[in-house]
């Protein structure tokens, strides 16, 4: 690890000389540490995909998710710190309600979207808190708006997506998912490129066993989020 | 005999003829002119309706301090919304807004209020939010003290698909009818309409107003 930030990384509310906050890049670390997460989206839906790694033969492979539902028409996936994430997606979801107390309608994306990026971005401006070590990608569809997918990183910067990726094979994510025709596909199609690409990111030498999470919100799930059904697979 | 009239103490009522039509594209709104202190007329050139957002307008009756502090905080709210949200604002986020002042102040509010607009989602659409809080959609909607003497004429009158013309004329034959009846309604009435390229306001005043039996 390079010494870069010494002395001027102790806490998130210095800036170190050169103009950066070391404390949210590090941060920004812990997310590529954890296992890959993508979300891709095409003319009608978004599409989730993680890789879980299974860290021992003990686990309950059914228990331990890393997609997440936001009142019926929003998913969130996550990457990075998990108890981080839990904070985000409680906060999320306490908005999501709050909004639907108020309007009796599901609170639209991008509103929502500008709300967990304006928390986890309070997060980064003080000493006695730490910035979220976790980064999401936000996900819904309805007729009206289309698909629409933001991903928001523990900066607090949160931007639409047609495709992204986060974790230790971002990279290589990024560039297999470029390859997908996303304008011309269709949400049953893009579950079996999204499938395709977190098998080829994932490092069979490096981490040995892992399980694939698949959730999506599109017109086939009437604009639902949900874990993708047994009989698409 | 008393020290003063009663109309330099009593607080100032939207006693009122106030109604909203949908139609296909848009909706019509409409209401009087009169604004009573008692038996005094305060102001006899009234605007009950006012701008919610560009393209939501609401209809007051009741109180006329207490629809025009709800009207002024839905109207912030709104405004807030539409920034954070990048886009114009819906009838019913509009509604919903009104309908939690006027239910969670319920007991010290006296308000009527029935708001219309345009939004690309749900095109026209008219709401209507009584004296303790309820909020309902309806096709029409009429409310105030002179609305009690046309339901029998709307729910004769009033037809499904009606056009934008048409519901303009339904609602001024409705108002024209219930200001004659009303004491607490009367002078002009005042007709907006809104559809999606904007919103088009017009006042009928003495003789544009039609009159029906008049005994």
């Amino acid at each position: 690890m390079s010494s870069l930030g010494t002395g001027y990384d102790l806490s998130a509310s210095q800036f170190s000389p050169d103009g950066r906050v070391f404390q949210v890049e590090y941060a920004i670390k812990a997310v590529e540490n954890s296992s890959t997460a993508i979300g891709l989206r095409c003319k009608d839906g978004v599409v989730f995909g993680v890789e879980k790694l299974v860290q021992s033969k003990l686990h309950q492979s059914s228990a331990n998710r890393r997609i997440f539902h936001i009142d019926r028409h929003i998913g969130m996936v996550v990457s990075g710190l998990l108890p981080d994430a839990r904070k985000v997606l409680d906060f999320a979801r306490g908005e999501a309600q709050a909004y639907r107390r108020k309007f009796d309608d599901g609170i639209p994306l991008k509103l929502l979207a500008e709300r967990v990026a304006l928390t986890m971005h309070g997060y980064t401006l003080y000493s006695h808190v730490r910035p979220f070590g976790c980064s999401v990608i936000l996900s819904a569809y309805s007729e009206h708006t289309g698909p629409e997918m933001y991903m928001v990183d523990p900066s607090g910067v949160s931007w639409g997506y047609h495709g992204c990726a986060m974790g230790k094979a971002k990279q290589q994510a990024k560039t297999e998912l470029e390859k997908v025709k996303l304008s011309s596909i269709t949400c049953e199609q893009l579950v079996k490129e999204v499938a395709k690409i977190i098998y080829v990111v994932h490092d069979e030498v490096k981490d040995r066993d892992f399980l694939l999470e698949l959730s999506w919100v599109c017109a086939a799930s009437s604009g639902r989020h949900e874990l993708v059904p047994q009989k698409v697979y | 005999m008393e020290a003063f009239p009663e109309w330099t103490t009593k607080a100032h009522a939207l006693g009122t003829s106030i109604m909203a039509v949908q139609f296909d594209g848009g909706v019509v709104l409409g209401a009087d002119s009169r604004t009573s202190t008692g038996s005094y007329v305060a102001n006899r050139v009234t605007d009950k309706i006012a701008e919610v957002s560009s393209h939501v307008y609401c209809c007051r009756s009741g109180s006329a301090a207490d629809t025009q502090a709800i009207t002024g905080v839905v109207k912030y709210e709104l405004e807030m919304l539409e920034l954070e949200l990048g886009a114009k604002a819906e009838v019913t986020q509009a509604a919903h807004m009104f309908r939690k002042l006027c239910f969670d102040y319920r007991e010290q509010m006296s308000a009527g209020i029935i708001v219309a607009g345009w939004d690309k989602r749900n095109g026209g659409q008219v709401y209507c939010i009584p004296l303790g809080g309820m909020l309902v959609k309806q096709p029409f909607s009429i409310g105030g003290s002179g609305s009690t003497y046309i339901y029998g004429y709307c729910d004769s009158a009033f037809k499904e698909g009606m056009t934008r013309d048409a519901c303009e004329q339904f609602v001024v034959n409705a108002l024209s009818l219930a200001m004659s009846r009303d004491g607490s309604s009367g002078g002009v009435i005042r007709l907006v309409t809104i559809d999606k390229d904007g919103v088009a306001r017009r006042t009928l005043t003495g003789k544009e107003i039609p009159t029906f039996y008049e005994g």
